[in-house]
């Protein structure tokens, strides 16, 4: 609907002390400036989990369990309790916080290298023992940190400080899919792949986090969001160019999508899908023990 | 007062765990502490807590320091070469202040080294558990009945310094069944205010951390963990002393192979020899002042252990060149025995002229 600029300045006159608030910070984001590089999409991303802690009224329950990588610094963002954990380890630590506070929202903030290469064990493991708990992967083909090595996630013939000649998948292997990879593993109960280069795939994002935390929150399973990202420090290039790239190069390799909702597969709960997936195990549980 | 029972001491270990208000355990299968893992799997779900197999030690340390971090009484176990990979997570123990025990069943080394009862990682425990500025506190328990004793004390005094707490045994003292008795159960933690289980919007945000990229800050936090190192070096040296008031020949032994040297120290009483135990029952912080107390009758000391004399620099660092010292062990798994052990009193006794 379009209106008329004399309309417009009606409507404002008559309400002249009650300004709508349209834009705030999430209470759940500390008030300081990220201090990431510019154009990082850390920032948008640490914003929507902040968004979703709100919009579900978790933050007071809510424990963060950062990464080493970029976001080892996340503890000066996240209003929410925070555990720095050693590289990779994020998925036993909040194993640990969730074993300990079962009503508790936990979730790990990793990159590719602290979850794919280092930590991929971890990864594994936390997914497919079903631990109610979710992972925000920030998957952006490099290590940003320790100035742009080549990772588990970046892609053939691609060029990093330790490729310098581009990824040669006959010495260094193949990328890591790893959404695809996990949706294989009877704990998941959220898989999903999403990206922040435009509003609408911000907005889908955010919902992806959401949908991930309320899995948790109702006990459904294990809960991965994998956001393709961007290092246009460590790529070289403007933050417009590293989205473009990214469209380019690691879409079509890593492509956006859900790979497993066990719920909208039309299961309850992580048990159901595996009883479904492999028939009922013939082994069971002995009387009085 | 609970019945005296006869007990494994891995088992020992666990069930006193147990009783010390621990209900979250985090291991790796490994011999030579089986025992304790089993008897962790069959107990902890009766009592409502977490027994959690966990893919590697690595995860299994990484989940204790979770569970720390969540304020909850929480233990691991491992034996030798899974301790090295834990190790990582306990100097992050160290340097995030988080509370939580750790048994180290010990085994030969290095490599895989073998299964058999070893005392070989004594630097480690004392000296490099992980790295950067930090110690943990090391407990050598020399019978089953201390294998009970010092695991239930170990989690108080974890709290009580927000500090990783070793208890260092051997496959000699896990598989060895005595009599023991246990302690009472207790429900008696300590308030953790600065545990991360979710700050319910009636405090600011607490945070578990080891990163300092500031060096000043870094360097303060270490120190103000370092006035806490120095009140347990003060008050949590614990050590038995056994004929040793007037003793000539001063043996020094810990954890299984104390039990080899008393017997020799008794037989060479027997003998006419003035000789004495001094057994350190906490490794770090080292008893120190125990081997002060000998210093005025001593003629030479002698470390036994089942290792190459990773102790002696500690009775060195202790009696300062007043007397000599010096080793007997075997390693590997190879065990002392008391006459040998005797005989080496008798010649150190001849060569002291005493």
């Amino acid at each position: 609907m379009t209106m008329a600029p004399e309309t417009l300045k009606k409507k404002a006159a008559a309400k002249p002390s009650s300004p709508k608030v349209v834009f705030e910070r999430p209470h759940a984001l500390l008030p300081a400036p990220f201090t990431y590089c510019p154009g990082c999409p850390h920032g948008i991303v640490h914003r929507l989990i902040a968004e979703c802690l709100d919009e579900l009224d978790v933050e007071g329950k809510a424990v963060a369990v950062i990464p080493v990588g970029c976001a080892v610094i996340a503890d000066n963002f996240f209003a929410c309790d925070v555990i720095q954990a050693s590289h990779g380890r994020a998925p036993a630590v909040a194993t640990g916080v969730k074993r300990v506070l079962p009503d508790s929202l936990v979730f790990a903030y990793q990159g590719d290298g602290d979850l794919a290469s280092i930590g991929m064990a971890e990864t594994i493991h936390a997914a497919t023992r079903g631990e109610k708990l979710t992972v925000i992967f920030i998957n952006n083909a490099i290590y940003g940190m320790t100035g742009g090595q080549l990772a588990p996630t970046t892609l053939p013939n691609q060029v990093t400080q330790t490729s310098p000649y581009g990824r040669d998948v006959s010495e260094a292997g193949y990328p890591i899919r790893v959404s695809e990879m996990l949706a294989t593993l009877d704990g998941t109960a959220l898989i999903e792949r999403v990206t922040v280069d435009t509003p609408k795939h911000v907005r889908a994002a955010k919902r992806a986090i959401k949908k991930a935390f309320r899995y948790q929150m109702d006990g459904v399973g294990y809960s991965l969001v994998e956001v393709v990202s961007t290092c246009p420090t460590n790529w070289g290039m403007t933050p417009q160019d590293s989205f473009a790239w990214m469209r380019e190069n690691m879409l079509p390799y890593y492509p956006l999508g859900t790979y497993r909702d066990v719920l909208a597969e039309g299961f309850s709960n992580i048990a159901e899908a595996a009883q479904a997936r492999a028939g009922a195990c013939p082994i069971a549980i002995e009387e009085g023990k | 007062m609970s019945e005296k029972v006869l007990m494994k001491g891995n088992e020992a270990l666990a069930e006193s765990a147990l009783r010390a208000g621990c209900r979250f355990f985090f291991g790796y299968p490994i011999t030579p502490q089986t025992e304790l893992a089993a008897y962790m799997s069959k107990r902890m779900p009766k009592e409502g807590g977490t027994f959690l197999q966990a893919e590697s030690e690595i995860a299994a340390i990484n989940m204790v320091y979770g569970a720390a971090s969540a304020g909850a009484r929480v233990m691991t176990s491992s034996s030798s070469p899974g301790i090295s990979l834990k190790s990582e997570g306990i100097s992050y123990m160290a340097g995030a202040d988080l509370p939580g025990v750790i048994i180290n069943v010990q085994r030969g080394g290095p490599g895989l080294g073998g299964i058999q009862p070893s005392q070989a990682d004594y630097l480690q425990a004392t000296r490099a558990l992980g790295h950067g500025d930090s110690h943990v506190v090391v407990y050598a328990p020399s019978t089953v009945q201390e294998m009970a004793d010092y695991a239930y004390s170990a989690f108080d005094v974890a709290d009580k310094y927000r500090t990783p707490v070793m208890i260092l045994a051997d496959g000699m003292l896990g598989q060895m069944m005595e009599p023991v008795v246990l302690p009472e159960p207790k429900d008696t933690a300590p308030e953790k205010p600065w545990a991360t289980v979710g700050h319910a919007h009636a405090r600011a945000h607490n945070v578990v951390n080891s990163l300092f990229l500031v060096a000043d800050k870094l360097e303060q936090k270490i120190q103000e963990r370092f006035v806490r190192y120095e009140a347990i070096q003060r008050d949590e040296q614990r050590f038995e002393a056994f004929m040793a008031d007037d003793a000539e020949i001063v043996v020094l032994a810990f954890g299984a192979s104390a039990r080899i040297a008393r017997s020799a120290v008794a037989s060479a009483r027997e003998a006419g020899i003035k000789a004495g135990l001094i057994r350190p029952i906490t490794l770090w912080p080292f008893p120190t002042s125990a081997i002060e107390g000998t210093i005025p009758t001593a003629k030479a000391y002698l470390s036994v252990e089942m290792n190459m004399g990773q102790m002696v620099n500690d009775i060195r660092l202790a009696v300062l060149g007043r007397a000599p010292v010096e080793f007997f062990g075997h390693t590997g798994g190879v065990i002392p025995t008391p006459q040998e052990v005797l005989v080496k009193i008798k010649e150190m006794h001849r060569k002291a002229g005493a």
